[in-house]
């Protein structure tokens, strides 16, 4: 209550002798030091973006995010992996030696996906066919037959292969 | 004051909570020696064991390997048995493990409402409200993290953070029976559980209690459960009667938010080999502070003290031993690792001794406190603006490349001291040049 009446009085006094505040010149009175203002509840709302002089972008109100391949091929999740290939049996498959495959750990894997697999311990990438209670490990490229899992064969599918991925400078 | 305790209502209100809280513990089996397993399917059955920094014991054992080798066993000691019995040994591979940690927590804490990650192996999860079946929602965490990353983990369910522990030591002791789940939210399996897990068993009992209680006649968990708590409070610690408490079925701990930053940052490592010149251990505490400063920056502070120590080895009992530290102030509170790396070399000038063989430098960081925290005196220097410019664009430099890509001249690429890592696996997940190779042929 006091403050209030106090701060009043302030900004009357000061009001008053504001003529004699020029720029530069000595002021006659010890300045007096207004009560604190209080806080405001309106809210102003705060732009960080810089506004242009000119005219205003027509596209500012319709930017998107920007294209990402980390998204695409979805390798920051923690299902997804990255595995180097070494050798040439899938060609047909489009994948070739030094390709780089984006393995999917957590797909099922059905009959006809390319796969990593572990065949006896040994990584491997081949076309899974599982078909009439066979389990076939195919090549795509005539010069590698296709291996047919028996039973002394120890074979687990470790992933799915998404997409690869080719370095053509090198071609 | 809670809405509820009005006076109004007063005499009629009795709140009944709409479901009790219901907790799970989530812990990955053999954690390091699984890992190890997860891009070398040719180990699948074979026993391994993974070995302390410089390969000195081991650290963790894989299911097969533990009748063979115990814990802490000195690894020169063991070789020839190794090879004997066919066990694989390894040494830590923390980048590896660090990054499939990392990928296990994030597949929990995307099927759950809330978590704590409670080590590199160990994750609290909130089940509370759920209305599925609880052993069946444990089994689809274990199935999906199990095929997800290879790793294979027990689950234990309960009403409180301590009886989720049991669960889970419970499922993983009897894994064939339990398929690494078990629920004891179920009043009759918790006290099926309690009376068959000795009191050692126990979170938070260690041997010294462990003798204590027994020596009153407390052997089994269900006998701390039904033991008088404010006796349990008076005679041990309040940390025990809450265990006691959490035993009988109150919930005492919640799940923890994250933790306060560091007061203080340590970065002491054995070297590869005994050192008896100045030149390279100053290398050495210059690379130590380097990463502690990185750690510094890290958690956002600056700190105004560091002591630096170097010892010999202090077993050997034909060798001369000798151990100086030394604490530095610096000129003001500060994370940047020129001036850090500075004055730490300067250190090693006062405690080094010659005719000495050491072992071990220890970098450690003291008085840490947040920027802008300090202000005994209005004129005291701050680190200038420069300084933290520089690091900000050196730590992201570092993060991108790799560590160590932008240093300080004293830190050498490929020291003579390093760790002894002779048996490292592949950084297959986190080194473009080291992935995984599958063959097609």
């Amino acid at each position: 209550m006091i403050a209030k009446k106090r701060s009043a009085e302030a900004c009357f006094s000061t009001s008053a002798r504001s003529s004699t505040f020029l720029p530069n010149a000595v002021p006659v009175m010890p300045p007096i030091i207004l009560a604190q203002i209080a806080p405001s509840q309106t809210q102003l709302p705060f732009f960080a973006q810089r506004v242009p002089a000119g005219f205003p972008s027509p596209a500012a109100d319709h930017l998107e995010k920007q294209i990402s391949l980390d998204e695409l091929f979805d390798i920051r999740a923690p299902h997804v992996y990255l595995v180097k290939i070494e050798g040439e049996s899938m060609m047909g498959a489009g994948i070739y030696d030094g390709d780089l495959v984006i393995v999917d750990r957590s797909r099922e894997a059905q009959h006809g996906d390319i796969v990593i697999a572990g065949l006896n311990g040994e990584p491997v990438c081949k076309r899974l066919h599982r078909r009439d209670r066979q389990v076939i490990l195919q090549s795509e490229n005539k010069a590698y037959p296709a291996r047919h899992i028996l039973e002394g064969d120890e074979m687990v599918v470790w992933g799915v292969v998404r997409y690869s991925v080719r370095d053509h400078a090198y071609v | 004051m809670k809405w509820w305790c009005g006076e109004s209502c007063a005499t009629a209100c009795v709140i009944m909570p709409t479901s009790k809280q219901v907790f799970a513990l989530v812990d990955c089996n053999s954690f390091y020696a699984s890992c190890e397993r997860v891009f070398r399917p040719d180990l699948a059955k074979t026993p391994i064991v993974v070995l302390s920094n410089n390969d000195g014991c081991v650290i963790a054992r894989s299911y097969d390997a533990k009748p063979f080798v115990k814990m802490g066993a000195p690894y020169f000691q063991i070789k020839d048995m190794l090879r004997r019995e066919g066990i694989v040994a390894f040494s830590s591979n923390y980048a590896l493990y660090g990054q499939i940690s990392e990928r296990v927590m994030t597949i929990i804490e995307s099927m759950v409402a809330g978590s704590e990650v409670y080590s590199i192996d160990e994750i609290f999860c909130d089940l509370t409200g759920r209305r599925e079946d609880l052993t069946t929602l444990g089994r689809s965490i274990r199935d999906r993290v199990l095929r997800c990353t290879g790793i294979p983990v027990g689950v234990g369910i309960a009403h409180t953070k301590t009886l989720a522990k049991l669960a889970n030591h419970t499922a993983k002791r009897l894994q064939a029976q339990t398929g690494g789940v078990v629920d004891i939210c179920d009043p009759y399996k918790r006290d099926w559980v309690l009376r068959n897990t000795a009191v050692g068993e126990v979170w938070g009992v260690g041997r010294r209690l462990n003798a204590h209680l027994e020596a009153m006649g407390i052997q089994s968990a269900m006998d701390l459960a039904k033991a008088d708590k404010t006796m349990i409070g008076r005679k041990f610690s309040v940390v025990l009667e809450r265990t006691a408490r959490e035993l009988a079925g109150v919930s005492c701990m919640e799940l923890d938010e994250p933790d306060p930053p560091k007061q203080e940052i340590c970065c002491s490592r054995m070297f590869g080999k005994r050192m008896s010149e100045i030149g390279p251990i100053k290398e050495a505490v210059a690379t130590y502070t380097a990463r502690a400063a990185e750690k510094l920056r890290a958690q956002g502070s600056v700190c105004k003290k560091m002591r630096v120590s170097v010892r010999t080895g202090m077993f050997n009992p034909d060798e001369a031993k000798y151990a100086n530290g030394v604490v530095i102030e610096l000129p003001y509170p500060t994370n940047d690792t020129r001036l850090m790396t500075n004055a730490a070399t300067q250190a090693v000038d006062h405690i080094f001794r010659l005719g000495y063989r050491y072992s071990k430098a220890e970098v450690m960081l003291l008085d840490l406190r947040q920027p802008g925290e300090y202000t005994s005196d209005l004129f005291a220097l701050t680190q200038p603006h420069t300084s933290d410019q520089l690091m900000s664009v050196m730590d992201s430099i570092n993060s991108r490349w790799g560590r160590g890509t932008l240093r300080t001249a004293t830190v050498p690429t490929t020291p003579e001291w390093a760790m002894r890592r002779d048996l490292m696996s592949q950084s297959y997940t986190t080194r473009i040049d080291q992935l995984w190779k599958a063959k097609c042929n």
